[in-house]
């Protein structure tokens, strides 16, 4: 009968000897072609595009992300990014309990809005709890009130030319050589009129605490953390993002992460 | 020296290979295009997915993970102790020193508190985002491969003549297993059982299920399925489940390596780049029925 045998020895001290020579080959080799605006990067991101419309094309305008039951809010809505903005503007909104708070509807709309938290709760509102996803790989599940965008869209009348939601808030997440940098994010005008798009103002039953972004905050509840701004202060409709901050429609776009965050 | 010991390896283990021999057409171009599409694909996946994993290196059972109450299932991280700081991996509450490794790893002086290591990711350094760019994209990359390989193997006949599981298969296990622990190998031109299960399993049960627990991670997915997460057991479940599937795809790369440099590296390569595969002579102490297996 033909087969081949070698040493056990000899085989063992080959075969352990190719694999940690493949382990020890070392990931810093594509660190230098990863780097934002790098071609090899570049060409990869395409795929996000790819995924945007094929998820678009999958989920349509208005398929709902799933819905819990009270059962399932086990704990507080776990905070992230800023907890407690820092800012002077900030500090003097929370110090008579956002009082003298104004949500702005600016930009390519016919009829620019200035709202207070009483206006907004005043309109009719969305109670939904859902599972909150962070990009960095957790959930956390809470229940959600606030008034549907789509109805502060309708009232502010969005012009035809509008292609996105600007975000604009009141905290600082980091600071550059030019100044200091205010979270700001975008979505497109499908996700702002989802009806489980919400302005919220309440969280498990209470008032928005600050370290989940009092007095407003988006949920966005079919794409990621990120894409859910905090300390609400002014919408801006616009037609473009490009000559806003580094030109990625958002902070956190800005420093690499996608502009859509549905996965 | 580790050239030389491969290189002797490699000598050996294609030298023994009696001279009358044949060569015959083993994989055809669908099987090898696709097969290497996986293999880089897998990589990159595989590095870029450490480096994702690194940004909540926790995972937990159930539909959320849980802060206000413990479901934590697996984890790295780092503490201080009176030594200095020391990695550790902890595995349904049974924690490990890892120091050097999991947790706490780095050039000597300069280590971090990190869940996988930098030579372990990509980038190397740690990146959220970059690392979600590299992995969607070979998720794509990878899925469309499954997709062209099954319909190929379809047609060419691949998966009914070389995959599909038969009565003799089963026969033949307790001997297969016996060949591979003794090293023992028989080159012929069909699978054997224990390959039959590791390819079959990798392509049918571990790819399959590694995209669908990553869809079950996208919250737009869920909008379109939202019975997969509640099948699966919820997202967090689902994460870690991906994450398992990680480790037994890990596991099978090493076997399949493992296996390729017994059975002879130049053989292996060679069916798995041109196609053309040396086997067996025919043997004559055994009835032909049999041999011809």
């Amino acid at each position: 009968m033909a087969k081949f045998q070698i040493s056990r020895r000899k085989f063992l001290t080959s075969a352990s000897l190719g694999v940690s020579g493949i382990m020890l080959s070392g990931c810093d080799a594509f660190d230098s072609q990863l780097g934002m605006g790098d071609g090899l990067r570049s060409f990869l991101e395409n795929a996000n595009g790819l995924t945007y419309r094929a998820q678009r094309l999958l989920a349509g305008r208005d398929a709902l992300a799933p819905e819990f039951s009270e059962a399932d809010i086990r704990q507080p809505q776990r905070p992230n990014g800023v907890t407690a903005p820092d800012d002077d503007t900030y500090k003097g909104l929370l110090a008579n309990n956002f009082a003298d708070w104004r949500l702005e509807v600016t930009g390519l709309v016919e009829k620019p809005l200035s709202l207070s938290r009483e206006q907004l709760q005043n309109m009719p509102s969305r109670t939904q709890i859902t599972r909150h996803d962070c990009v960095e790989g957790w959930s956390c599940i809470a229940k959600w009130t606030g008034t549907p965008l789509s109805l502060v869209l309708d009232q502010a009348v969005v012009k035809p030319e509008a292609r996105y939601v600007m975000f604009h808030c009141l905290d600082t997440i980091d600071r550059s050589l030019s100044g200091e940098i205010k979270y700001y994010g975008t979505i497109d005008l499908i996700d702002a009129r989802h009806p489980q798009t919400i302005l919220a103002y309440g969280v498990n039953g209470k008032p928005l605490p600050v370290e989940n972004g009092a007095p407003l905050r988006v949920r966005v509840e079919r794409q990621l953390g990120y894409k859910m701004p905090k300390y609400l202060y002014k919408i801006e409709l616009v037609d473009s993002f490009a000559n806003v901050g580094g030109g990625r429609g958002g902070y956190w776009e800005d420093n690499g992460y996608d502009w859509y965050g549905g996965i | 020296m580790e050239t030389i010991a491969m290189s002797q390896a490699i000598a050996e283990a294609d030298t023994a290979a009696p001279k009358d021999t044949t060569l015959i057409y083993r994989q055809s171009r669908w099987t090898r295009l696709t097969h290497w599409l996986w293999a880089i694909s897998l990589f990159f996946m595989l590095l870029s997915g450490l480096q994702i994993f690194n940004a909540r290196p926790q995972l937990y059972i159930g539909k959320q993970s849980g802060f206000g109450y413990n479901n934590t299932v697996f984890a790295i991280g780092a503490e201080n102790t009176a030594t200095g700081p020391r990695g550790y991996t902890e595995i349904f509450g049974h924690r490990f020193d890892t120091t050097g490794v999991l947790g706490w790893s780095g050039p000597a002086g300069q280590e971090t508190s990190r869940g996988f290591p930098s030579w372990a990711t990509i980038p190397s350094y740690y990146d959220l985002g970059t690392a979600r760019v590299v992995h969607f994209f070979f998720a794509w990359i990878l899925t469309t491969t499954l997709v062209v390989w099954l319909v190929a193997s379809l047609i060419n006949g691949h998966l009914r003549r070389d995959l599909a599981p038969r009565l003799d298969d089963l026969k033949r296990l307790p001997q297969d297993i016996v060949d591979h622990a003794k090293l023992r190998f028989h080159h012929t031109r069909e699978y054997n059982t224990l390959q039959k299960m590791a390819y079959g399993g990798v392509l049918f049960v571990l790819l399959p299920l590694m995209i669908i627990t990553g869809l079950a991670m996208s919250p737009s997915m869920n909008s379109v399925l939202p019975w997969l997460n509640e099948l699966l057991g919820g997202r967090q479940t689902a994460r870690t489940i991906h994450f398992t599937v990680m480790l037994l795809l890990v596991g099978f790369f090493i076997i399949h390596i493992v296996m390729i440099l017994a059975a002879g590296p130049i053989n292996e390569l060679r069916s798995i780049i041109t196609g053309w595969y040396r086997t067996d002579p025919p043997a004559h102490d055994d009835k032909p029925a049999e041999r011809s297996i």
